[in-house]
């Protein structure tokens, strides 16, 4: 069920342009919120401190219908601090059993943290080098393959470098458009890649074939600095626009209300 | 019982479930008597955390079936990495999910279960051995057949239970204790508390998951998950987890953390945790 909550305050203050000094962690913070525009009732699911502080963002301003857990079993109501327990009270218990049933049900837009990510939006979280004695090995594949074939997904890179921007991935544990679109209806119906958003750049899958296409630069990030860091060829659709910029309402709410202590600013610097 | 006495039980070459997720709730006393035992060649199946390190790193482990392996605070194991990167396991890596399916399979006595999840992934390129299916009906769609996990043991580690193995979860997440017991041959619970039956719905009966009909031992182990969580009986030990990691990583280091933690009973472990606690509380 959808209902108005009194964070939709918080939209009608957000649309006056901000004039403060803005770092790249906090231009950061709000293309990640951008990512869950439009997602209404369905659970944001973010890796990472800046994917964090965005859907909390997200849910404080423009999508106020949004659920977010604890990062333990509980969804929880009302925006509070990274790193802190969350104030309001849970409305709803999600073991991690509930979490698979959610997931696979499609009412879920995950926000992970790939080691490499390719042009059509595969991803490596496993294993880097060869498979059977890695160079590295990474966490495992953990819920990748299930989550991007189920529902909507988007990828969050703090260091946007070229290897991580690879032209193959060595295990695909997301997939991408073209290993679903190879592997049949059953991979690609509900596959539904949405935003990459770095430490540089937004992007997304609209360039030919579903490829990775750069939708817009972070300020002081030329076209060319986002093409020198990423390994294959990129859709670009003429002028690229400037990523926008957090109002001021959004600014408060990143700097007093999300990440007081500024632990975004461990995560991207400048 | 005793974790020894369940140990006896266990034979090298078979295939052990591990309850509990990354690092919470993980059946620690267990797993450290497997490290004290003759036990060798196991196929470990496990949502992994330190765990799947220790056991990696005492040579226990042939096979490991996985998902991920993670000591949550600290997001890479530092045992497994080191024995993937030597090839000293081999692995059948799941997505979480399928895992899921392969124990609900093996529990429902079903050869397997269909699963969107893994088709397009390199999960069927590095598995050859699965297989999809095809739908019967209207849609046609081709789906993993993620097959039946049958364990010959379970262990997991649960807040309370009575003697006869029905045992309760107190955190907010049961994982999939009640799946690893219903897949095994043979499931033995270790708990913070033993208590009379009579006691144990007062403590919540939708926490009452566990059945003695899944059961075959129960072992009381105080503080037995150490340095996993057990909420709310104990939060993780995050300190001790971080000396855990840097040993790990250097060889020397880790002959020492083991000649002062892993060379003695669970009785020695839990003393020595005691006074490193002491020492640095003093």
């Amino acid at each position: 069920m959808t209902g108005v909550r009194e964070t939709r305050a918080h939209a009608a203050a957000s649309e006056q342009p901000t004039v403060a000094p803005v770092s790249t962690a906090e231009v950061c913070v709000v293309a990640c919120a951008e990512a869950w525009r439009g997602d209404a009732e369905i659970a944001a699911s973010p890796m990472g401190l800046i994917p964090t502080a965005g859907a909390r963002l997200a849910r404080a301003t423009f999508e106020p219908d949004l659920l977010l857990s604890d990062g333990e079993a509980r969804f929880v109501t009302g925006t509070w601090a990274l790193g802190q327990p969350p104030p309001g009270p849970a409305e709803g218990w999600i073991p991690f059993r509930a979490i698979f049933d959610l997931a696979w049900h499609g009412v879920r837009h995950v926000m992970m943290g790939p080691a490499q990510i390719d042009r059509y939006g595969n991803v490596n979280i496993s294993a880097i080098g060869d498979y059977a004695r890695p160079a590295r090995q990474l966490l495992g594949v953990r819920g990748a393959p299930g989550n991007t074939v189920n529902h909507p997904t988007s990828y969050w890179v703090p260091r946007h470098l070229p290897r991580v921007f690879v032209p193959r991935v060595d295990m695909v544990s997301g997939v991408g458009y073209d290993r679903a679109g190879a592997a049949g209806r059953g991979a690609a119906e509900f596959l539904d890649l949405r935003r990459v958003v770095t430490n540089l750049a937004g992007l997304d899958f609209g360039g030919p074939g579903r490829s990775m296409r750069l939708v817009s630069g972070h300020p002081g990030v030329s076209v060319g600095d986002v093409v020198a860091a990423t390994g294959f060829e990129l859709a670009i659709e003429g002028a690229v626009p400037q990523t926008r910029l957090p109002t001021a309402a959004e600014l408060t709410l990143i700097r007093d209300v999300i990440d007081p202590a500024r632990l975004r600013d461990g995560e991207v610097r400048g | 019982m005793s974790e020894d006495d369940v140990v006896a039980r266990l034979r090298s070459g078979m295939t052990i479930g591990i309850g509990g997720w990354g690092s919470r709730r993980k059946p620690m006393s267990m797993v450290r008597a497997i490290l004290r035992s003759e036990l060798r060649d196991l196929t470990v199946v496990s949502y992994g955390g330190p765990d799947v390190g220790l056991l990696c790193a005492a040579g226990k482990i042939r096979r490991l079936v996985f998902g991920f392996v993670s000591l949550d605070s600290i997001p890479l194991e530092p045992h497994f990495q080191a024995a993937r990167q030597a090839a000293a396991i081999e692995v059948t890596e799941y997505d979480e999910g399928m895992l899921q399916w392969a124990l609900y399979a093996a529990a429902c006595r079903l050869p397997f279960l269909p699963s969107r999840a893994g088709l397009g992934s390199d999960v069927l390129a590095v598995n050859p051995q699965l297989r999809t299916v095809r739908s019967p009906y209207d849609d046609a769609a081709e789906l993993v057949a993620v097959p039946a996990l049958p364990l010959d043991a379970a262990l997991v580690h649960l807040n309370r239970a009575d003697a006869s193995g029905n045992a309760q979860f107190l955190g907010d997440d049961l994982y999939f204790d009640d799946l690893f017991c219903t897949a095994a041959e043979r499931a033995y619970v270790s708990c913070e508390r033993i208590v009379p039956t009579s006691e144990l719905e007062a403590g919540g009966l939708t926490r009452l998951r566990v059945h003695r009909w899944m059961v075959a031992g129960v072992v009381e182990a105080p503080n037995g998950a150490h340095f996993t969580s057990c909420a709310p009986d104990y939060d993780r030990d995050e300190a001790f987890q971080r000396h855990y990691v840097a040993a790990a990583k250097d060889p020397e280091q880790w002959k020492g953390f083991a000649a002062t933690y892993l060379s003695g009973d669970e009785a020695a472990y839990q003393s020595a945790v005691a006074a490193l606690r002491a020492g640095a509380n003093a």
